[in-house]
């Protein structure tokens, strides 16, 4: 079935064209003036000046991996991001936790947790279907590399730039 | 097979005599064999009833509660009142009150079975949620997640919430209760269905319960272990994470894994399984149910042997011998060279050791090239071992009578292993091809020696091996779970491989290899694909006459009679008829 898009009925000031013009050159023209006497900003100075002070509690910069309080690697390895990933930029290796680790009661964690960063596209669903809090969007945004392999996060990279993340909840804690 | 339903069906010549009686499943009317259990006959219809202590192929203990459903009979009468009936000659159902179990109990006639009344809902939450009072929510871990009928009928069944507020009860973890299997003893739900398996199938009954009501645990008999050839079966028919196997534990979640359906080829037995595999590796084999093979088991050492499909001696590009050194080649040169190699030796002087372990479709092709080479002498590798009372056979070769059909082998294997042997050792035999034999093993019985005095020696393997280096060319093949073709058992049954990964590295399937030395040797034979191998070989071996391998189906064919019964299946068919067990 064709869609039949309605098109906005032009007044005769509007057909005619130039006055839109002039009134956005108008706009260009107040802002040039304001500029000068330092009244508004036109552009940040990046790399020099950066945003990142601004950036909101909700930003979603890269995605990486936290541990607790207790210095505890929240991640057991379930894959749940993996596979909910869009672009599939994450692959885990899973591994068991040795008898004599702290943790052995948690069972599982990952060997290698990598996260390709050419693939992410920070959409944040890997935080979303996280059943352990254990991957966070943090506000890193600015990777680069002079290799692809340069841009894929690794386990060890992904937990420096998550760090410590407190009042989370505990369930691997208590009693057991 | 559905029954046909409400029409009266007289029994005639063909069916067998089996009273029929009608059953009201949801409303609608249904005629099912008397004896059927009620949770077979809701199945029939497209009815499922969520379960987790019943099984088919094991008795119905009727613990689990999950298959409640309402149920109701027609009234009784008074003595010589006529019972009143509807237009189409039913009763009116009198639903009973309480539930009952759908596993264990059997139709009757005029029965009323309703699946999705608000008693029968109500008894799914509330068996739901005891169940999960103590059961742990550890599902990120626990490798059963995405397959857990726990998971799943909790989602179909459950309440969504739980209103116990108590502490959960605490039970061992991570028990090693054997070899291969671990126990989790607080996500167990207490089924019993690997009590029962252990019992009634493996016959090892070193399972049981021990405490007393919510402290209730699956233990294994004090100075036992759970060990026996067919423990792992309890892995695959545990509902829940309780028992998991260790050499699967945390290697990959069930969901990414691509189910593919093959056969074992562990040994003549041939039975049915699922490959699970992702991205090329294979992760896990799983038992498939075939009831003319091996109903729903198979032996662990089958199951676990699909390891060296990854192993560090796979060939992963063809080689070629200069100056004593094995040098990676291309595919052409390597053919080339093989062939250059053997055609410069007469019919009398090769030899071709053709492995059992092969599909009928590379058998076929090795045919041809023994044809092409005119090749005198050609023998298999017979492999004898001890067979069990389950389902191990004998004969540790997959298709030993593919072999024998194919090429044409008669009588003793091994007296035809025996005389190339001398022959290579006498020096009548100057070149010998093989063909997924490794010729230095003890069942093969050929001695470095004697090989080192051949003039050719071309090797079609896919793991390095002490005669594929000795060989002048080595052609790397394909494993069991990456090619497509058939397999004949023991039985005469003929069954179908599929293709779960890719050939590993350079290597290629193994008719391929064999059709491209052919073509080099003797010229083109107008062979593209797999199925034209198997159409040339319905055309050129009379027993498979007939057949496509799309025809073989999942489940196979019987193609010839070899006499051979299987003593599982024979004592599962004395259960069925005893009614012990559905089947």
């Amino acid at each position: 079935m064709a869609i039949v898009v309605k098109r906005p009925k032009l007044s005769f000031w509007e057909k005619l064209y130039l006055p839109g013009i002039i009134k956005g050159l108008g706009i260009t023209l107040r802002h040039f003036f304001l500029s000068l006497t330092g009244k508004t900003k036109v552009s940040m100075q990046y790399p020099e000046e950066k945003w990142d002070s601004h950036l909101p509690e909700y930003y979603r910069g890269a995605p990486a991996l936290v541990t607790d309080e207790q210095g505890r690697e929240r991640c057991v390895a379930c894959q749940l991001c993996e596979f909910i990933c869009p672009p599939r930029a994450i692959t885990i290796h899973p591994e068991e936790i040795p008898s004599e680790d702290k943790w052995a009661k948690v069972e599982k964690r990952p060997q290698e947790f990598e996260i390709d960063m050419i693939r992410c596209i920070y959409c944040g669903l890997c935080e979303e279907v996280c059943p352990e809090q254990a991957i966070f969007l943090r506000k890193e945004y600015a990777f680069t590399g002079l290799k692809r392999e340069d841009m894929v996060h690794n386990k060890k990279r992904l937990y420096e730039i998550g760090g410590v993340r407190e009042g989370l909840v505990n369930k691997w804690n208590e009693l057991k | 097979m559905p029954p046909a339903a409400t029409d009266e069906k007289k029994p005639t010549a063909e069916t067998p005599a089996v009273p029929m009686v009608n059953v009201q499943i949801d409303g609608q009317w249904y005629q099912f064999p008397k004896g059927t259990r009620m949770i077979e006959a809701c199945r029939q219809v497209g009815k499922d009833v969520p379960h987790y202590c019943y099984h088919p192929k094991l008795t119905s203990p009727g613990n689990c509660r999950m298959c409640l459903v309402e149920m109701g009979m027609p009234p009784r009468l008074a003595p010589g009142q006529e019972p009143e009936k509807d237009g189409e000659g039913h009763q009116p159902i009198q639903w009973i009150p309480r539930p009952a179990i759908a596993c264990a109990n059997t139709v009757a006639e005029n029965m009323g079975i309703r699946t999705d009344s608000e008693l029968t809902r109500g008894c799914r939450h509330g068996v739901m949620e005891l169940l999960l009072i103590n059961h742990p929510l550890d599902c990120p871990i626990c490798d059963q997640a995405g397959e857990c009928r726990l998971q799943e009928f909790s989602v179909e069944h459950g309440t969504g919430g739980s209103r116990f507020r108590e502490q959960k009860v605490k039970k061992p973890k991570n028990v090693d209760i054997g070899p291969r299997i671990r126990l989790d003893d607080e996500r167990c739900i207490m089924c019993s269905r690997c009590v029962r398996f252990t019992d009634e199938i493996a016959d090892d009954p070193v399972l049981g319960f021990t405490e007393r009501g919510s402290h209730t645990v699956l233990a294994v008999h004090p100075g036992h272990e759970l060990a026996n050839n067919y423990s792992l079966n309890t892995v695959d028919i545990c509902p829940v994470g309780a028992l998991t196997s260790n050499d699967f534990r945390f290697q990959m979640r069930v969901w990414f894994l691509k189910e593919t359906k093959s056969i074992c080829t562990d040994c003549g037995r041939g039975c049915n399984t699922l490959i699970g595999s992702r991205e090329g590796r294979v992760y896990r084999q799983t038992p498939r149910e075939n009831n003319d093979v091996n109903s729903a088991w198979m032996c662990d050492h089958g199951r676990l042997n699909f390891h060296y499909l990854d192993s560090e001696l796979r060939l992963s590009a063809p080689l070629v011998k200069d100056e004593g050194v094995h040098k990676e080649s291309t595919w052409p040169k390597a053919i080339q060279r093989a062939a250059t190699a053997l055609k410069a030796h007469g019919g009398s002087e090769i030899a071709v050791v053709v492995s059992s372990r092969m599909t009928n479709e590379e058998l076929f092709m090795a045919k041809r090239l023994i044809d092409t080479l005119g090749a005198e002498h050609v023998a298999t590798v017979p492999r004898a071992g001890e067979p069990d009372a389950y389902l191990i056979a004998a004969d540790k070769n997959p298709n030993t009578q593919g072999a024998r059909l194919i090429l044409g082998l008669e009588g003793d294997l091994a007296a035809g292993l025996d005389s190339v042997r001398r022959g290579v050792a006498d020096g009548r035999i100057k070149a010998v091809v093989t063909l997924q034999e490794d010729l230095l093993t003890p069942e093969a019985g050929f001695d470095a020696q004697t090989l080192d005095g051949l003039e050719a020696l071309v090797v079609l393997h896919l793991l390095a091996n002490p005669t594929a280096q000795m060989a002048s060319v080595v052609l790397p093949g394909a494993g069991f779970a990456e090619k497509r073709g058939s397999m004949i058992n023991v039985t005469g049954r003929l069954q179908r491989l599929n293709k779960a990964t890719e050939p590993f590295g350079q290597s290629l399937d193994d008719w391929e290899i064999l059709r491209d030395l052919i073509q080099a040797i003797g010229g083109g034979n107008g062979i593209y694909l797999i199925e034209d191998v198997f159409k040339q070989l319905a055309a050129g071996v009379e027993e498979f006459e007939g057949l496509t391998l799309s025809k073989i189906g999942d489940l196979g064919v019987p193609l010839i009679e070899t006499g051979e019964t299987v003593p599982l299946l024979e004592r599962e068919r004395e259960r069925i008829a005893k009614g012990q067990i559905v089947g």
